[in-house]
């Protein structure tokens, strides 16, 4: 195998035989190039449909309240609906099975963060720790709020991966104390999350301390909770629904009243998304195989032309003493070493191609079109061994044909 | 060092079968050169090609070198032909993307001789039939009796016991064919087995003893006017 002289034997064979080389190598590396650029783009286009859509639990309910738009009860449409404290209390003691988290939100928009000379406005939410998975967030630094933290209504805040960017640079904010809208918090965690940059931005502090400064008489925003996961699609369809009703009664509300309280469930959101990657995972495999197959028939058929055309000369190889496996093992090197070669080509073009057109296709929603090494690479092996499978056959053949019959004049 | 008894050897044709050899004895000692006579369809290149083991025979005894040719694989018998045969073709068969050289010296890198080693010879050979300004030629670029020569050196270099020229001249004009006559005339003188070939009697003339063939029977082995006189 690492003969020297075998190998100048091949190398001289390649070079003194452009036209075979070429042909076969292109076969591989345009496939190659046109796989890597295909799963690519198909990637991108998956980034971008999971970053638009992923960050938040899979099984989450937000529950906003608005305005009546339907008499009832002797009461006039236009009354204004307010969640309170009571409500996180009626919510909590009557769907208690079906929850899994839970937490009242108090938001305040366009809060005036300072720390020494570094400024900003984010947005402020005064929650519950149950609130952390409703969001995804995830802690990199220190910890989310705790229950502790809301009986003593603390002055501590938990602040996003690009809020501690904004006012700290590169420092850490752990420990550090920020100015929100004239009051001093300390933080005690930075979290990160999958939802994005918007995700990054925001501020939660306790919900108690929270309602303490910004609300009065127990009102607070909205609720967002996650269903308990054990319950199928229909039945956390149905417990949203039966939510809805009982809240609705609670509040004196029509009950075909739409807007006085809105019940966003994004479960089902989530499975219609989810369906959407699914057929775009699936499209892009079926791309991805079928320019492979594409390769395989490509590289098959020049393999066969190839040894096809080389039969004179294994026969005269043949008539001056060479074994039909010295024969055998020299088209196979030859063509593991072209197919290897420039599958590899293929490969660098084209990830470099990805990576220098990859920033001005996310205007066309192609976000970060990138394969990873490890399935080109696989593919590329892919192709060696058919081109490998594919020259052995007729080589092998072209071994045992009879050198008579090779050297046979036309 | 050729010895060949009750050879048969038959092609299958469909269903039936072409008796081409019916019974053939033979026997070509060390040093002579023969050839062998006949029309085409008289079973002349089967025999070559059973003699040069690039086929095998159905019937009968081959001695090559007094070891006996049976049960040959394609391995053994590819080292075989490396070591005893040297070969020429009526069509050169000289590989076209390699030069002169490189041809000559293809059958000493089947015989897992080194590359330095290899063109050493291999030149030799070249400067032997005249050829060695022509080493980095390729086919294309030598005339037909230049190929032939080339061949002719390619078939020397490993230095085998036995020559098979099959109708070596066919495609050469009669200048350039009585030159590879002598130039295998003087292998023959130097002791090497030569084994010719032929349909042209000239050709056949030049050599020492002449085998006639006919319908897969030898019909004559009689010894030339110029060996008899000799």
């Amino acid at each position: 195998m690492f003969d020297l002289d075998r190998w100048q034997e091949i190398f001289q064979n390649i070079s003194k035989n452009k036209l075979r080389t070429v042909l076969s190598g292109f076969t591989i590396a345009f496939a190659i190039l046109l796989f890597t650029l295909l799963f690519g783009v198909g990637n991108g286009l998956k980034n971008t449909f999971a970053e638009q859509f992923a960050g938040d639990a899979e099984n989450s309910v937000y529950i906003r309240s608005g305005r009546t738009s339907k008499p009832y009860k002797g009461l006039q449409s236009g009354r204004r609906i307010q969640f309170k404290n009571d409500d996180t209390k009626f919510i909590n003691e009557n769907f208690e099975d079906d929850i899994q988290y839970f937490s009242p939100n108090i938001e305040r928009f366009n809060v005036f963060a300072i720390y020494k000379s570094e400024q900003n406005n984010y947005t402020v939410r005064g929650v519950y720790p149950d609130y952390q998975p409703l969001e995804s967030a995830v802690i990199q630094d220190g910890r989310f709020l705790s229950y502790l933290d809301l009986e003593k209504r603390a002055k501590v805040i938990v602040i996003g991966r690009l809020v501690e960017e904004d006012l700290f640079g590169a420092k850490h904010a752990l420990g550090k104390n920020i100015n929100l809208g004239g009051i001093s918090y300390k933080v005690v965690g930075v979290f990160n999350d999958p939802g994005g940059d918007n995700d990054e931005r925001y501020i939660y502090t306790p919900f108690t301390t929270s309602q303490g400064i910004y609300r009065k008489n127990g009102e607070l925003d909205r609720f967002g909770l996650t269903f308990n996961p054990k319950l199928s699609p229909n039945q956390a369809l149905a417990f949203t629904n039966r939510l809805t009703k009982e809240l609705k009664n609670k509040h004196n509300i029509h009950p075909r009243d739409q807007a006085a309280i809105r019940v966003q469930n994004y479960a089902e959101g989530t499975q219609a998304v989810n369906g959407l990657m699914f057929g775009l995972t699936v499209m892009i495999l079926f791309i991805g195989i079928g320019t492979l197959i594409a390769g395989i028939i490509g590289i098959s058929n020049i393999m066969v032309y190839i040894v096809k055309e080389r039969t004179k000369e294994l026969g005269i190889r043949k008539a001056l003493g060479a074994t039909p496996k010295s024969i055998i093992g020299m088209i196979m090197m030859e063509s593991i070493f072209i197919t290897a070669l420039s599958g590899y080509a293929g490969l660098l073009l084209g990830t470099s191609v990805l990576k220098l057109i990859g920033p001005t296709l996310e205007e066309y929603f192609i976000k970060d079109p990138s394969v990873e090494t490890s399935v080109v690479v696989g593919a590329t092996i892919m192709l060696v061994i058919a081109g490998t499978i594919a020259g052995y056959l007729p080589a092998k053949r072209a071994a045992r044909i009879k050198p008579i019959v090779a050297l046979r004049d036309e | 060092m050729i010895e060949i008894k009750n050879l048969h050897k038959s092609y299958p044709i469909g269903k039936d079968s072409l008796h081409v050899l019916k019974g053939l004895n033979l026997h070509i000692k060390e040093g002579e050169f023969v050839s062998i006579m006949g029309s085409s369809g008289s079973g002349k290149s089967t025999l070559l090609n059973i003699v040069g083991l690039l086929d095998i025979h159905d019937e009968g005894e081959y001695f090559l070198d007094g070891q006996k040719i049976e049960n040959l694989d394609e391995k053994k018998a590819a080292i075989l032909r490396n070591k005893f045969l040297g070969f020429v073709f009526q069509s050169f068969n000289l590989i076209g993307y390699k030069t002169a050289l490189e041809n000559v010296a293809l059958p000493l890198y089947y015989k897992g001789i080194g590359r330095k080693e290899r063109q050493k010879i291999a030149l030799e050979y070249l400067d032997k039939v005249g050829l060695k300004d022509w080493a980095k030629h390729l086919p294309s670029e030598l005339s037909g009796g230049q190929k032939q020569r080339v061949a002719i050196a390619r078939a020397l270099v490993t230095k085998p016991k036995v020559v098979l020229a099959d109708e070596p001249t066919g495609a050469l004009d009669s200048t350039t064919s009585s030159s590879v006559m002598e130039m295998l005339k003087d292998i023959n003188r130097e002791g090497m087995t030569v084994f010719v070939i032929t349909h042209e009697e000239e050709i056949a003339a030049e050599t020492d003893r002449i085998v006639r063939l006919k319908d897969g029977v030898i019909i004559s082995d009689e010894l030339t006017h110029k060996k008899a006189k000799a």
